[in-house]
């Protein structure tokens, strides 16, 4: 299998490593089929490193199957691209693991592990461990990284400071990937609330949240955006933005930044990142124009060890 | 199969009337953020947990204790001592969520048993399987978001014996992946053990009614008359689409006591009370009701009901509205 990671990348002209690279996650809405094909056609042209593909949110979801995932990450491959299978955060049926294990014995391209079952499935082969695992200390690193783990998601809560902590005691040869941009994915349930909002239940969804590419947004009964639904899942209404700490994350060690898929304008967000990391642009300038592609506004607390929707004034300044 | 009644004690009162009223095992946790139940005032210091461990061994009651947070690097000593000294206290055993303390404990500790904690969100007999192999887990506590018959599957292809909230506090949210809390007050259950902590709290009286905010923001408002609930973010009303209604859930509390036999038949090794910051009183209460309850139930499983008494006892004591069925009915999953 062609998976061992990378350290670094070098550019099209061959003339220098990029300080880190930059991931696609799985697209975590449900989106019509023909749209999922025309987003990753441009992900093909785009400068993103590494794609994640696949449903983790709802196994209700079917628009692609594995074959379908499976013939995408070929062609992305082609394309140059590093591959993961994303695989399913709530494993819960035996229709969920029956999946699972498909996903996990695919024998071409790494897997990322959402749950606890996928890593015990996998049977100490390598894994990516997404932020769900809760990796919260560099000796849950060791333990993973004894059972395979190549690269792991820090959890969406930790802050800039426990990163560089985590870091400074993680064991060779395992990367670190942060969450870089988009609605951050905070809790999931076995409800499904896009259902409840019509007032359905689960069983008879009707894939009623492929009506909202984006989620359905929800507001303070005093007015600000609060959250969004998606499905099973909960998001912040607020788009957490990691250009700003750019040059700490490079200076951290860090080798993949996360670029989390919303239904516009995310491949204009792949461009600002690129140009950032290159020195060609400015990260306050790319900021600004990041903030303009946002459907409501930043939030970067969680970075800073505040509350999560915090847009944090000391980041603002300057 | 014999169905261990598991109770909350979040001080000596609370663990003493949890052995009185016939808890076959408590579970406590230190008076910090190394478990999932930190609040100001809660839980037990060094003296007041080994006078705990004293009294329910005196009484043949079992020790659980939760460290079912997820230590960062710089606080790993705090956890590591924990471990360290609820083992020299004799606890039969430790409830844990994070990689780093099960090793820890099943390394150095191997006289203690580990529970995993509903905090690791194990919610298939795989991932199970996986804290069995490599630490030695002895029973997983299943998030409260799963269906009976998942319960029972899960129960039938388990390698540890399974353990289940019977009643109490509904978390919706997988829980150990739930950020709610930390989203509006920078702390969460699994970095400060705390869920929608007390000090992020709100109680305003506005021209619109009574409001409660979290961390700055509104949860819910409440006309004259009506009774308010604790705010937590999952269980707000907000507006979606023009619509005001409680968006994720209900406040509603669990409460399994009519689905005992069923729970029983499938295997399920204990029941666990939730409310470790609850009083003396609905630990009391609960323990009292649920004793009878599993009493009547492994008697006579076939004709077992669950009685009208009983359920008013427990609306006595309940937060909110309860759900017959609770998680495990699921009306609308």
């Amino acid at each position: 299998m062609a998976i061992a990671p990378n350290s670094g990348r070098r550019d099209e002209a061959g003339n220098g490593v990029l300080p880190l690279r930059l991931s696609l996650g799985p697209i975590l809405y449900l989106w019509p089929r023909e749209d999922i094909y025309d987003f990753y056609t441009c992900v093909a042209e785009s400068a993103v490193d590494v794609v994640y593909l696949g449903e983790v949110v709802c196994a209700k979801r079917r628009a692609l199957r594995l074959i379908d995932w499976l013939a995408l990450a070929e062609d992305l491959r082609e394309a140059g691209k590093e591959v993961v299978l994303a695989t399913l955060g709530l494993i819960e049926s035996e229709a969920d693991l029956r999946a699972l294990r498909r996903f996990c014995t695919n024998g071409r391209f790494l897997v990322e592990a959402n749950d606890m079952a996928a890593v015990q499935l996998l049977q100490g082969g390598p894994f990516v461990a997404g932020a769900t695992l809760n990796i919260y200390n560099e000796r849950s690193l060791r333990i993973l990284a004894e059972r395979g783990l190549r690269r792991w998601v820090m959890p969406l809560e930790l802050s800039g400071a426990t990163l560089k902590q985590l870091q400074a005691g993680r064991p060779a040869g395992i990367e670190t990937e942060v969450f870089g941009f988009g609605r951050l994915p905070l809790a999931t349930s076995a409800r499904c609330f896009t259902a409840r909002r019509h007032n359905a239940t689960k069983e008879q969804c009707e894939g009623r949240c492929q009506d909202d590419p984006d989620g359905l947004l929800v507001r303070a009964q005093d007015g600000p955006e609060l959250l969004v639904i998606n499905g099973v899942q909960v998001q912040s209404a607020h788009t957490f933005n990691a250009l700003p700490m750019l040059g700490e994350l490079i200076a951290a060690g860090v080798e993949l930044l996360r670029i989390s898929p919303q239904f516009h304008d995310t491949f204009e967000v792949v461009r600002v990142f690129d140009l950032c990391r290159r020195g060609e642009m400015e990260p306050d300038a790319g900021r600004h124009i990041l903030e303009s592609l946002m459907p409501v506004g930043p939030c970067d607390g969680y970075w800073w060890g505040e509350a999560g929707h915090v847009d944090w004034p000391a980041n603002a300044i300057g | 199969m014999y169905m261990e009644l598991v109770c909350p004690a979040g001080n000596l009162p609370s663990l003493e009337a949890a052995v009185e009223h016939g808890a076959d095992a408590v579970y406590i946790g230190f008076r910090d953020e190394t478990n999932a139940r930190h609040s100001a005032g809660l839980n037990f210091d060094a003296q007041t947990m080994a006078q705990g461990v004293e009294l329910a061994r005196s009484r043949g009651v079992q020790v659980y204790v939760a460290l079912n947070t997820y230590p960062r690097p710089d606080g790993w000593t705090r956890w590591q001592q924990a471990v360290d000294h609820a083992a020299e206290l004799g606890v039969q055993a430790l409830i844990v969520a994070d990689l780093a303390v099960m090793d820890y404990a099943a390394r150095h500790c191997p006289g203690v048993r580990l529970h995993l904690s509903v905090q690791a969100s194990s919610t298939n007999y795989e991932s199970i399987r996986f804290y069995h192999e490599h630490f030695g887990i002895r029973r997983a506590v299943l998030p409260r978001i799963l269906s009976l018959q998942q319960v029972e599957r899960i129960a039938a292809h388990s390698p540890v014996a399974v353990e289940v909230f019977g009643f109490g506090n509904l978390c919706v949210m997988v829980e150990g992946r739930c950020l709610l809390s930390s989203y509006a007050t920078g702390r969460s259950p699994n970095t400060w053990g705390v869920c929608s902590p007390a000090s992020a709290i709100e109680w305003h009286a506005s021209a619109e009614g009574l409001e409660t905010r979290l961390g700055g923001l509104l949860i819910d408002r409440y006309p004259p008359g009506r009774k308010a609930s604790y705010p937590q973010m999952c269980k707000g009303r907000y507006e979606v689409q023009g619509q005001v209604y409680h968006a994720l859930e209900e406040p509603v509390s669990l409460n399994t006591l009519d689905l005992l036999p069923e729970l029983q038949e499938a295997g399920v090794a204990a029941v666990k009370i939730e409310g470790r910051q609850r009083s003396p009183t609905y630990v009391a209460q609960a323990t009292r009701v649920w004793r009878a309850a599993l009493d009547e139930c492994e008697r006579a499983p076939l004709s077992y009901r669950s009685r009208r008494e009983w359920q008013s006892q427990l609306a006595k004591v309940a937060e909110r509205y309860q759900t017959s069925l609770g998680a495990y009915g699921r009306p609308w999953q």
